[in-house]
């Protein structure tokens, strides 16, 4: 149902700037859709800039009963920024005047539209680092990474978003400015909010600020990659590592099919019947990642890698992560739909995961591709379709559950990094029981009586299911 | 004409599939970053182009937005999924041409044709504006437009570009079908030089200096005969049957003698002509020809590195080096201009923070959506500044008249001077367009 204009006129006064407040039909068809799937049209998209015009516009909506989505640059991979019930999609990609490193305190204190890239590289300059480095982070705003507690391939040594968030200021459902936490690394003050508020997905208000934590930059890095030739080999050799008192930074992940992909779009020298690839990152202090480097060079050769290459000048690193980095658009080059899921199974379980992946590859005859971060037991199973094929698109549906009930057999979750949103909102009770799925839904009703605030997403309603049709 | 529009708009709509909608592109598009929504973003055209084919908006709703994008196909450069951005915008653009043919009015029309048609492509029409510009820049009348009081009654537009241009092509100078030996002892090769249009009425220096440092290097040039424009202008206003014409006219007459090479020194018509094969999916014997063609393409660049230009003079400038989008997302040419510059003896370079982002030249969308471009080049400009540079480097004609617009228009011009690589390296190697 579009807005009444008498409440469109009361939003610009707000927003006080007429550019801001967005409601022409190709404007509205441009904030209907993220990086998953799904298409929704709001009414109005305002493009905030401080926290006086957010929770004005929050309590006219919540006033009004008008669905609020808040939205930064909308690099999500669950549907969060989706305003699946219409109503406003607040902006606040613009809002990024604050970026400040405070050395001494060691964190930072960002608006939350800055892009989650340009707070680390701001920390670097000062010998310091933002760990979360999800592979949007030169796109995404560090609200929506917020929101969504977004990973990276760093998450295994240094741990997700919610590691590093200290404090925040939120607007609450009914429009009240809050704070939780603080600058300090330790907090045990009352309940703690900022916790509930990360991962949150937007359901219980609008990011405004945060003070994050930084940590000392490691000087040096070592990577070295090892080839399989056998799937769950490798699988053995991620576990072997992990297990060996050694804590690499990155441990990344490629099957045959994106070997093959790889080597079919640029050559790299890849061998194509190898059927796994190991990347591994030490990170640290330069004599000490040389010792451990040695140490899981030979690791690799006994758990039988056919060939471990370690690179030591950053000519040669980049040139090994660039293999890497050319999965995507080499995939991409197959098939136009690529459905990234990100069930996470414990580390001790990462070889039946590739096990059980296998096989739902075979038994739904679907192109599925793994590859992606792996130390942290956060494989990332890709399949490759085409939306416009319907009998396809059937087939996917089926997959993707049959992921999803590996995934919990083994110990895991539906979600690692992306999120529940719209997506994986239907496989809930496969994870939760019936009182687990109510007292997250009680902390909802308390914060959100009207259930304005991103409504629709993580909890099912009876009868939703995948669609990816 | 209806069915023409559908044709072109369904062929773009095919192409959008592949995006996935990631927004890896965002920070990359200079319209983006300076009108601030999503609708004017690579991602949001896209979706738009979709929600055109499937009924939801108009063409005319759809051609705001893809006429306000430059075409600098900075998204294509980085995107994770290889969606093929400046093809599909072009199909659009095709689109929107038969579209709004129903209802433009016929003296629009009729100018439109006459200058795409008739001018731009003919040689001796635009020698002729070469040399009516170089009488207006020489003989003092320049001079007295800018000055109080008649400086008011010029637009700020037409000032600023005014200012921009100085080197237009002498009356009664002709350079088709001229031979270049080569001056170098060193083997030659035999290279064909392609001028283009405004590169040539408008820049005509800067083509005398390239064919210079090609003999230089030890080529042999032939400037060859009847060639005619790239075609890319027309291109990217939607008139693709023209741009046809343009590129089987050059392919034909660059095939009438073997060459090693077909060298030019503008980003934008070095990236047109490597991408004419596209024009011709479905005419095989011309998709062979074309292919042919595109394949000795290089920009001079290249060709200088390659061969090892020497350069004898130090220079004491402090250089930003401001890349041509098209010579570095489509040739992708991006090392050789950069190494070519370093290469000179004194120079102090340094690197833009975001080389990469257009200066919003954009061909001719500076003329048609001059606010757009000024947001786009102060944005260009404030990188500028930082670098202190007091030369700054570019590959195309556009962007070089779009930089000193820049410089004009930040008064700058007694600190910073914009030249074309060219003329920065035949300083350096003290060539002059008269011969050495």
């Amino acid at each position: 149902m579009p807005l009444q204009p008498d409440i469109v006129d009361q939003i610009v006064r707000i927003i006080g700037e007429e550019r801001r407040v967005l409601i022409k039909k190709t404007d509205l068809l441009s904030y209907g859709y993220d990086a998953s799937f799904g298409f929704f049209v709001p009414d109005l998209v305002c493009q905030v800039k401080c926290v006086e015009e957010v929770s004005e516009i929050v309590k006219l909506a919540n006033r009004e009963k008008i669905p609020i989505t808040p939205r930064g640059n909308a690099s999500g991979l669950s549907g969060g920024a989706l305003p699946i019930e219409g109503g406003i999609v607040i902006d606040v990609s613009l809002w990024n005047d604050v970026l400040e490193i405070h050395r001494d305190d060691m964190i930072a204190i960002v608006s939350p539209g800055v892009i989650t890239a340009d707070i680390d590289r701001a920390a670097q300059k000062v010998g310091l680092m933002y760990p979360p480095d999800p592979s949007s982070s030169n796109v995404s705003t560090i609200a929506g990474n917020i929101a969504e507690n977004s990973g990276g391939p760093r998450g295994l040594k240094y741990g997700v978003t919610k590691d590093y968030v200290l404090g925040l200021q939120v607007v609450t459902p009914e429009g009240h400015i809050i704070r939780t936490g603080g600058r300090t690394i330790k907090n045990v003050t009352g309940y703690d909010l900022t916790k509930l508020i990360v991962g949150s997905e937007g359901t219980l208000g609008i990011i405004t600020e945060a003070i994050l934590r930084l940590i000392p930059r490691p000087q040096a890095t070592i990577s070295l990659m090892a080839v399989f030739d056998d799937i769950v080999q490798a699988g053995y050799a991620i576990t072997n590592v992990l297990t060996s008192g050694i804590l690499p930074s990155k441990i990344e992940f490629m099957d045959q099919a994106s070997i093959r992909a790889v080597e079919s779009y640029k050559p790299m020298g890849l061998p194509i019947n190898a059927e796994a690839v190991l990347f591994i990152e030490l990170d640290g202090h330069p004599l000490a990642i040389r010792d451990e480097a040695d140490y899981v060079y030979k690791l690799m050769q006994k758990t039988g890698a056919l060939r471990v290459q370690k690179a030591e000048t950053s000519d040669q690193e980049e040139k090994m992560w660039k293999v890497r980095k050319l999965v995507s658009p080499a995939v991409a080059r197959h098939k136009p739909t690529k459905i990234s899921e990100d069930a996470t199974v414990p580390r001790s379980q990462i070889p039946s995961f590739l096990k059980r992946l296998r096989e739902i590859k075979d038994k739904f005859d679907i192109d599925l591709v793994v590859f992606g971060h792996a130390g942290d037991g956060n494989l990332h199973p890709n399949i490759l379709c085409d939306q416009r094929n319907k009998e396809e698109m059937k087939k996917v549906e089926k997959a993707v559950a049959a992921i999803f009930e590996a995934a919990l057999d083994l110990g895991g979750t539906l979600s690692g990094e992306h999120g529940i949103g719209l997506m994986k909102k239907s496989f809930m009770p496969m994870e939760f029981d019936q009182f687990s799925l109510e007292m997250m839904k009680r902390i909802k009703q308390a914060w959100d009586p009207n259930n304005i605030m991103n409504p629709g997403k993580i909890f099912p309603k009876p009868g939703d299911r995948l669609v990816l049709r | 004409m209806k069915a023409q529009e559908n044709v072109y708009l369904k062929k773009a709509a095919d192409l959008t599939y592949d995006c996935v909608q990631c927004g890896y592109c965002l920070p990359s598009c200079p319209t983006y970053l300076t009108m601030k929504t999503e609708t004017q973003s690579p991602r949001g055209r896209i979706n738009l182009v979709r929600m055109a084919a499937e009924g939801h908006i108009t063409v005319n709703e759809l051609s705001v937005p893809i006429d306000l994008c430059l075409g600098c196909r900075a998204c294509e450069h980085v995107c994770p999924s290889n969606m093929e951005y400046g093809k599909m915008l072009e199909l659009v653009k095709g689109s929107i041409r038969y579209h709004k043919k129903q209802t433009l009015s016929p003296l629009r029309r009729f100018c439109e044709s006459l200058i795409f048609k008739y001018v731009l492509p003919n040689k001796s029409i635009m020698n002729k504006l070469g040399s009516f510009l170089w009488v207006y820049q020489k003989s003092g009348v320049k001079k007295v437009v800018h000055m109080r009081p008649l400086r008011y009654l010029l637009p700020k537009k037409w000032e600023l570009f005014d200012k921009g241009l100085t080197e237009a092509k002498p009356p009664f100078r002709k350079n088709d079908g001229r031979r270049y030996p080569s001056i170098s002892e060193r083997p030659a090769l035999k290279v064909a030089f392609f001028t283009g249009c405004v590169m040539e009425a408008v820049f005509y220096r800067i083509n005398l200096l390239s064919i210079r440092l090609l003999q230089k290097v030890g080529c042999e040039v032939v400037v060859v005969n009847d060639q005619t424009c790239c075609g890319a202008l027309q291109l990217h206003a939607g008139e693709e049957e023209l741009a046809k014409e343009m590129a089987k006219r050059n392919i034909e007459v660059f095939e009438k003698e073997e060459f090693d090479y077909i060298v030019n020194s503008a980003g934008g018509c070095g990236a047109m002509l490597k991408e004419y094969d596209g024009l011709f999916e479905d005419d095989p014997e011309w998709l062979e020809r074309a292919r042919h063609f595109k394949q000795k393409v290089v920009d001079i660049s290249v060709i200088l590195n390659k061969l090892s230009l020497k350069l004898e003079r130090a220079l004491s400038y402090r250089v930003a080096y401001q890349p041509s989008c098209h010579m570095i997302n489509v040739q992708k040419v991006t090392k050789e201009p950069e190494a070519l510059i370093q290469s000179i003896e004194g120079i102090e370079f340094i690197r833009l923070n975001n080389p990469n982002l257009c200066c919003g030249s954009g061909g001719i969308y500076n003329l048609i959506h001059f606010e757009e471009s000024m947001n786009i080049l102060d944005a260009k400009m404030s990188d500028i500044k930082n670098t202190k540079a007091n030369v700054i480097v570019t590959t195309n004609p556009g962007c070089l008249l779009q930089m000193k617009v820049g410089i004009a228009k930040e008064n700058l011009h007694d600190h910073i001077k914009v030249v074309h690589l060219v003329e920065l390296l035949a300083e350096a190697c003290e060539a002059t367009e008269k011969g050495s």
